[in-house]
């Protein structure tokens, strides 16, 4: 178990390139955090770096109370789960998951027991002599967590573990991946570019972008308060939309329509509204007229896309609320309005 | 699982003919020419020939120079695919951790390949020359007096510097291409796994390695076996008095020099089934525990 620190931490390659931006944050004990970007965004990178598969430029790494900057990556007391997996194609699975433990000097039949427990935690017990090329994808990746959890390290890393499989094993893994590392205590860092892994499995979530953090927060903190129209639209699907707006003697005013919430007089002028697509209502009486053109029937809800004000515009409305597609208006709920600033993207 | 099929037989051999045409005319008819005339002892100037049963291969038996040269291709054959392999591996492993430059010190690795064994065989005449040749400056140095086309010892090694030598590219090239299949994720978990580079190399990096260096296994002790021919004959500048050589060298030496044309075939037909032999040895045996993915 331990705490992971971040203490300016800089990467740059050789080329020039910079992957990472000076960041600083501390992961706490027994926390799963995720990091979530787009591809590119530095957030690979960044576990790679804590893993020591690549090289820190600048900047201090601490796991527990120890600099690991030039510890190799054997001796960081990690265990790292790869997006293809990863396992040792000429080993059987029992030899993949014992390979670690082997290499440390633990002894035959201590290994045994303990590859045998892993195996029975995963439900690999059958599987312990076939080779990698023998089993369906969501059994290797049972492999490669086994291979994680035998040796209980004090920090799990995560590099997009699910991205290679189907929907439903994808979803039924996120689970089972998340209740293993609550069972287990072990700290984790998960990188992933699918919001929903992030929401769902973290503890907090980091959103990277272009190599800098935009927010860190709670999956509720970062979906209700996003810090950027960069998080507010990566983060939920569909993301929140974002419409210009203007600030008028106190007022937020869409193309005109008035009333929508009081907004703070130094904020005058053109501004990003940002709203969820469930905090719309449908509402004759609303404030803002708004045009239904297409309707995505999705079983439990239904969005409506359309045009509100000239700009496009998605409205979530549950399965028992009557749509149909033409002219509507709408009501936006006061408290659920976000502000952002025009040039910088950031809430205001 | 559906198979597929021809409708008619005559596709499929229309389409396998030139194939076994070209193994029939170049393989199989001078193998039958070769096994024939083995059996028979022919007359120096071409005027006939007598049937003289096994005499062709009891006489190899009881010939000394014959055992002689086929110990020496042993050593040679076992030297010169060890060293070839051994270092074309060592400079892969080098070539493929290197990132800046990676291509220009490929392509100079990759040069030799394109030398003929004759043209190697010349150069090693200029490199080992007993006046001139730097490699002979060399090895006085350690005190021996090096005289290549002289002294057997020192035109064997001369031999196997040079084919050794001229095979390092070939191995090198497959190496390199082997090891960059490899997934780089599978050496990063080996790096989280285990501490010592060695044991990884010789314990994940190597064994998905293998299946290229069996297929270089065998390629490499046909090379040495048959493709030295070229670097042997140059750098025994045609005086095979005291000289090392191998069997194929024998056979030439024995069939077209000496007109033995029946002993010459013997040879060749012993050296075929030697070679079939080590062959399915090598498919039976080291096959086995390899792990193709």
């Amino acid at each position: 178990m331990a705490q992971v620190s971040l203490e300016g931490i800089r990467k740059v390659y050789p080329n020039g390139f910079q992957a990472v931006e000076t960041t600083s944050f501390t992961i706490q004990d027994g926390e799963f955090v995720v990091l979530v970007g787009p591809s590119g965004c530095g957030k690979s990178t960044l576990l790679r770096m804590i893993a020591g598969l690549e090289d820190i430029t600048e900047g201090t790494l601490k796991i527990g109370d120890r600099v690991v900057n030039d510890v190799d990556p054997a001796d960081r007391d990690i265990a790292m789960v790869f997006q293809n997996y990863a396992l040792y194609p000429h080993m059987t699975v029992r030899k993949n998951i014992g390979y670690g433990l082997k290499n440390r000097g633990t002894s035959t039949s201590e290994i045994d027991a303990k590859v045998q427990d892993a195996a029975k935690m995963l439900n690999l017990t059958e599987y312990l002599d076939r080779k990698p090329a023998q089993l369906s994808g969501g059994q290797r990746q049972r492999v490669a967590m086994g291979r994680a959890v035998v040796r209980d390290p004090s920090l799990f890393l995560f590099d997009e573990p699910l991205s290679n499989l189907d929907a439903k094993l994808r979803n039924q893994m996120r689970i089972e991946i998340k209740a293993l590392q609550r069972r287990l205590g072990t700290t984790a860092v998960y990188v992933t570019h699918d919001q929903v892994e992030a929401m769902t499995m973290a503890d907090r979530i980091i959103v990277l972008n272009a190599g800098r953090i935009e927010q860190i927060g709670t999956p509720s903190e970062i979906y209700h308060n996003p810090a950027s129209t960069f998080v507010a639209s990566f983060m939920g699907a569909p993301p929140m939309n974002l419409i210009d707006a203007q600030v008028e003697q106190g007022q937020v005013k869409i193309n005109g329509y008035e009333g929508l919430m009081p907004a703070s007089a130094s904020n005058t002028g053109p501004v990003t509204l940002g709203i969820r697509p469930e905090d719309v209502v449908l509402d004759e009486q609303g404030a803002v007229p708004f045009r239904v053109d297409i309707l995505e029937e999705l079983g439990a809800h239904r969005l409506l896309h359309g045009d509100l004000g000239g700009q496009s515009f998605t409205v979530l409305i549950g399965k028992d609320h009557a749509a149909e597609i033409g002219e509507t208006r709408v009501r936006l709920k006061p408290d659920a309005l976000r502000l952002f600033d025009v040039e910088s993207g950031k809430v205001l | 699982m559906k198979r597929a099929g021809f409708e008619n037989i005559w596709l499929p051999v229309a389409l396998l003919l030139p194939q076994l045409m070209i193994i029939a005319i170049f393989f199989y008819w001078p193998a039958g020419w070769a096994l024939q005339s083995s059996f028979f002892l022919q007359d120096p100037f071409g005027f006939g020939s007598t049937f003289v049963g096994a005499e062709n291969y009891t006489s190899l038996l009881g010939n000394d120079q014959y055992k002689r040269v086929a110990g020496f291709t042993i050593i040679y054959s076992v030297l010169v695919t060890f060293f070839s392999l051994a270092i074309a591996l060592l400079l892969a492993v080098k070539a493929d951790k290197v990132i800046r430059g990676a291509k220009t010190y490929r392509t100079l690795l990759m040069w030799v390949y394109a030398i003929a064994p004759p043209v190697a065989g010349f150069l090693g005449i200029l490199f080992f020359d007993q006046s001139t040749g730097p490699m002979t400056k060399f090895f006085q140095m350690f005190g021996w007096d090096f005289k290549l086309g002289v002294d057997y010892n020192a035109t064997a090694t001369a031999m196997i510097i040079v084919a050794v030598w001229k095979q390092i590219p070939v191995n090198f090239i497959f190496f390199l291409s082997g090891l960059q299949s490899i997934p780089r994720s599978v050496r990063e978990a080996a790096m989280i796994d285990n501490r010592s580079a060695t044991g990884r190399f010789w314990e994940v990096t190597f064994p998905l390695l293998a299946p290229t260096a069996f297929f270089l296994l065998i390629i490499n002790i046909t090379y040495a076996l048959f493709d030295t021919f070229g670097i042997i004959d140059a750098l025994m500048k045609g005086e095979p008095g005291n000289n090392p050589m191998t069997l194929v060298y024998k056979v030439y030496l024995d069939g077209f020099r000496g007109n033995d044309l029946g002993g010459s075939s013997a040879q060749s037909v012993v050296l075929m089934v030697l070679v079939l032999i080590l062959t399915v040895f090598q498919f039976r045996l080291v096959e086995r525990r390899i792990h193709y993915t």
